[in-house]
């Protein structure tokens, strides 16, 4: 689909939406609802209450869409309009705000992408290249990857990294969107969004690897 | 321990290079680095092993993605649908908002 087929059908979408189509509803609802759900859960504590937003988030779409001037994507609009009452919604929970202090992006502990001594050490002739070096993932873990289990990993792995992490890579990976929307969406820098990005992967990737090197020991 | 790689390329080791990964899937190394990053990988198997592995991590993440909306769900919210066409959408609006 190109950039102005796309556009077409989001003009007629929204047409058809202030006409009151349900149709038109129910192709947004079955396009953004799981994804609202998820993304509002990055800024409230429970599910049930990310539910509750995304519910709120379509009364706040339906309530604006007559006002709606196309300024933004209408995804954008959306999931505007999501983070927002999930950020008040956050608050009043007293969850720790994501984006709150991203100034301090940097302040995180880092001990790098892999564990520092997986690399032979300063003063060795090939200090910096690999001491124990990465295992390929080809053959049976290539089915582990597929597995349920797995994914029960990465989303584990996902929800335990600091909020902004977890926000840029649900957004990024999960999610599927550009970097030029995760960057619109959450008012970071072009560069902090890549920081964010390279070390949730970063730490997903070491996890996947420990779980993966368990699973072959076991076999 | 691995066997000292054969000339291998003093320019960038592997722990910077898995350090700029990142940078180079988002196509934000400039042109000199993004080249001597590919050398890299074409050299050293085990970088190559290991930006496989970043890979497949971004498509396994990927995956988790696939929850469609439940039928249960997308009922109440066609419910709530129908409340605000009853409620608060009185007029048919002109097209060219």
């Amino acid at each position: 689909m190109t950039a102005s087929e796309q556009l077409t059908n989001e003009t007629e979408l929204i047409v058809a939406l202030r006409r009151g189509e349900e149709a038109a509803f129910v192709l947004l609802i079955d396009q953004y609802h799981t994804s609202l759900v998820r993304i509002a859960q990055l800024y409230v504590p429970s599910r049930a209450v990310a539910e509750e937003v995304a519910q709120e988030t379509w009364m706040g779409v339906l309530q604006g869409i007559d006002r709606f001037e196309g300024r933004s994507s209408l995804k954008t609009w959306i999931f505007r309009i999501l983070t927002n009452r999930a950020r008040t919604r956050g608050e009043r929970e007293s969850r720790s705000i994501p984006f709150a202090d991203l100034a301090t992006v940097t302040d995180e502990p880092y001990e790098g992408a892999v564990d520092p001594s997986a690399f032979l050490p300063e003063g060795h002739e090939y200090a910096g290249w690999w001491a124990s070096p990465p295992q390929s993932w080809q053959g049976a873990p290539e089915e582990r990857l597929l597995a349920g289990e797995t994914r029960e990993q990465i989303a584990a792995a996902i929800a335990a990294l600091p909020s902004n992490q977890r926000s840029v890579i649900t957004l990024r990976d999960v999610e599927g969107w550009s970097a030029e929307e995760v960057v619109t969406l959450l008012g970071v820098s072009d560069a902090n969004q890549r920081v964010l990005l390279h070390r949730a992967r970063a730490k997903v990737r070491r996890e996947l690897e420990r779980y993966l090197s368990d699973e072959a020991a076991e076999l | 321990m691995s066997a000292p790689l054969p000339l291998p390329p003093d320019d960038l080791t592997c722990r910077e290079l898995v350090e700029v990964v990142t940078n180079y899937l988002e196509g934000a190394l400039p042109p000199a680095e993004a080249a001597q990053f590919e050398q890299h990988i074409a050299l050293c198997a085990p970088c190559h092993a290991y930006v496989e592995q970043v890979r497949r991590t971004i498509a396994a993440s990927g995956r988790l993605r696939s929850a469609e909306l439940l039928p249960a769900e997308r009922t109440r919210l066609v419910e709530l649908f129908h409340n605000w066409r009853r409620t608060d959408h009185g007029t048919t609006e002109p097209l060219n908002h």
